[in-house]
């Protein structure tokens, strides 16, 4: 009989070795004559422990991870083919800590299925949303969405069910889903997570969407810089057509040119329309004249991915999770200086210490944790004393910051925050799409003011600019780039002020 | 080098689809390694766009190239997450060893290096792309790797 072995292909553990071990398991496999069967997995996303490969077994699978090439003979001697102990054995991949205490509702069979198997996702509960929606027609479909409180997972939260709503009352000749799989945001990976490792579940949510608004055509938005998730995406787009998926609803994937901008939803439909990825003035709103001047629903990847679950097993069920106004689940990505970094997915309403200490486990570098940015590029710096704050998109609001698309970079006590304030408002200059002025010219004169601050000149007076600066990015600015680089460049400044040569205030 | 009648078979390709340009331009690249301003002209043309209108789009978009690429490309993560692992050193000791700035191309025609802002690998970071290959926990060792597999 034979043994099956499951090592994946996610971009991140191929970084790290992957393909390495997958050949050298399959030629010392042969060499010893043992009938084994490898299956080329997405990532669970325990990435320390990458490349983590998993063995079925009677017991059920047994992982071992972080595993080299070099380390495939001496595994096969100790009985890897049985789950047999040796240093990297792990064991159950639900009982390591990291993954028991998560609550996996998106990420349901990311790093367990083989991504492009039709089979193993109806076997793991795809389709089952389609067929509910289905039974509910379109109208109870966007109603369900609407009741389970699921909200925008790229950004800004904004209620998915209302967007339906808007877009399915718009009379028009043709409508468009967009699927945003630009994921620029540093520290966050979850997109790319989900195409490599499930991309049915995003098809299943574009086709859901597609009939609840009654629109025939989806776009999905994949950045360039994620040539294996684009690959993945396409070969699945093809087994969903040929197995008869996609007759009443088409499927075609755009490939992005490396514009941070793009990700937003007005400039990214300029890019698929062929133009600069120049941000467009809202009304009229994408829901009702988006895509090619039709009503356009644009959403997350992971906000699209996360409705066939939704319906499968009811709104109740997962607006049951969650805190205030946030419910559901959100799929944490611990990233940057960290020791334990991965995909958690957890009800809203942990708080930022229990994310950064106990499940990230304190920085790689052994050094206290200092800062983290939760929310990518455009997110706030929280220092240690902020570490009650919530997982929860109101309560980062109210700490002028976000939750964005959920990454969370940890930085240790080497970091120089009058640095991170300049990167930010660098890279606001390098990726503006021009329209504005602040964000355009005001970036690149915030950079040359910083400047002055690190080499001591002028200090306060050029402090005082950059906060007169920051006040214009936020209410000059068409959209979020401009608008809320200031989180960034505002919290290093107020919560670390020794770093901009000012005495730190006694907390209060 | 490029051709002309490889840029027309590209436009054609793609001829049926509502906004084919980035498409069009992903190819372009793809096929010479930049978008040479003939091939801007051939592209303008057969769209019945305006050269500046193609252009404008080009120059606008980081990816699209306006100078050939080495034989390889290797992309380097400047972004925050890289930062917090020593990224920007990380990054210095590559441009020093192949004795290049950002976005140049080694006098050999060997490597071009690009700066980019993100490549999702942010677990397993400092993190670099080589030809597309995805690499993390750049350090020393692995960057012997790469520059092995670039000077070959
Ligand atoms: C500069 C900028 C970049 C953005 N990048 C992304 C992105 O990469 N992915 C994404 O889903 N949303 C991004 N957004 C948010 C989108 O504009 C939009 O809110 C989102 O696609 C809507 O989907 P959702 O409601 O499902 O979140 C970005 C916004 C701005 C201002
Ligand atoms: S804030 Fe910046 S990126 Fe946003 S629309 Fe204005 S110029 Fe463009």
């Amino acid at each position: 009989m034979t043994t099956r072995i499951f090592v994946p292909r996610d971009a991140a553990a191929r970084a790290v070795g992957a393909d390495r071990v997958a050949d050298a398991l399959l030629a010392e496999a042969g060499r010893r004559k043992l009938d084994v069967t490898l299956v080329r997995t997405g990532s669970r996303g325990l990435f320390w422990l990458e490349p983590m490969i998993e063995v079925e077994t009677p017991a059920g699978r047994i992982a071992y991870g972080p595993v080299k090439a070099s380390d495939v003979p001496a595994l096969l001697e100790a009985g890897l083919m049985q789950g047999s102990a040796h240093a990297l054995r792990v064991g159950r991949p639900e009982e390591i800590p990291f993954l028991q205490r998560q609550t996996r509702i998106t990420f349901a069979r990311c790093g367990i299925v083989d991504p492009l198997s039709l089979d193993d996702y109806r076997a793991h509960g795809g389709y089952r949303g389609e067929a509910r929606a289905r039974e509910l027609g379109p109208a109870g479909t966007i109603e369900e969405v609407a009741a389970s409180g699921l909200r925008g997972r790229g950004g800004a939260g904004f209620p998915a069910g209302i967007k339906w709503k808007t877009a399915a009352d718009a009379a028009a000749d043709r409508k468009y889903i967009v699927c945003n799989a630009d994921e620029g945001d540093s520290g966050t990976y979850a997109d790319r997570m989900l195409m490599e490792g499930d991309p049915f579940s995003v098809i299943e949510g574009m086709t859901i969407a597609g009939y609840a608004v009654g629109a025939g055509k989806g776009y999905i938005y994949i950045r360039s810089e994620y040539p294996d998730a684009i690959r993945t995406m396409e070969q699945a787009i093809v087994v969903a057509r040929n197995a008869g998926w996609l007759e009443a609803f088409e499927l075609e994937i755009r490939v992005g040119a490396g514009a941070y901008v793009c990700g937003e939803e007005t400039a990214l439909l300029e890019s698929i329309e062929g133009r600069r990825g120049q941000v467009r003035a809202k009304p009229p709103l994408p829901a009702h004249r988006g895509l090619f001047g039709r009503p356009t629903v644009i959403n997350n990847l992971v906000t699209l991915a996360t409705v066939p679950a939704i319906l499968a097993d009811g709104a109740k069920a997962y607006a049951a999770f969650g805190v205030g106004r946030s419910r559901g689940t959100m799929p944490i990505q611990i990233a940057g200086n960290v020791r334990h970094g991965g995909l958690f997915e957890a009800p809203f309403g942990l708080t930022l210490g229990e994310i950064v200490e106990q499940i990230g486990g304190g920085t790689r570098s052994g050094r206290p944790v200092r800062a983290v940015q939760v929310g990518g590029p455009l997110g706030a710096y929280f220092p240690r004393a902020l570490f009650d704050t919530p997982f929860d998109y109101e309560a980062y609001t109210a700490r002028d910051g976000l939750i964005g698309h959920g990454g969370v970079v940890v930085f240790d006590d080497s970091v120089d925050m009058a640095r991170q304030a300049r990167f930010a408002l660098e890279f606001c200059g390098i990726e503006s799409c021009g329209k504005c002025t602040p964000c355009r010219i005001g970036s690149v004169r915030g950079v040359e003011t910083i400047d002055r601050v690190i080499a001591g000149d002028h200090r306060d007076a050029n402090l005082a600019l950059i906060e007169d600066l920051c006040q214009t990015l936020k209410f000059g600015s068409l959209c979020a780039l401009g608008g809320f680089t200031p989180y960034p460049v505002m919290s290093a400044i107020r919560h670390f002020p020794e770093d901009f040569g000012r005495p730190r205030r006694v907390a209060a | 080098m490029w051709s002309e009648a490889e840029a027309r078979e590209i436009v054609r390709r793609h001829s049926g689809r509502e906004g084919p340009l980035l498409p069009i331009l992903h190819d372009v690249q793809a096929a010479f390694g930049w978008v040479p301003p003939e091939v801007v002209r051939v592209v303008a043309a057969a769209l019945n766009l305006t050269r500046a209108e193609v252009h404008g789009v080009v120059s606008f978009y980081h990816d699209f190239r306006d100078a050939p690429a080495g034989r390889h490309v290797l992309k380097l993560c400047r972004a925050e997450a890289c930062q917090s692992m020593g990224g920007e050193a990380v990054a210095r000791a590559v441009l020093d060893r192949f004795k290049i700035g950002w976005n140049e191309t080694t006098p050999d025609g060997g490597v071009t290096i690009e700066a980019t802002y993100c490549l999702g690998l942010c677990s397993c970071a400092p993190a670099a792309m080589l030809d597309g290959q995805p690499i993390g926990r750049l350090d020393h060792a692995v960057l012997d790797d790469i520059a092995g597999e670039v000077e070959r």
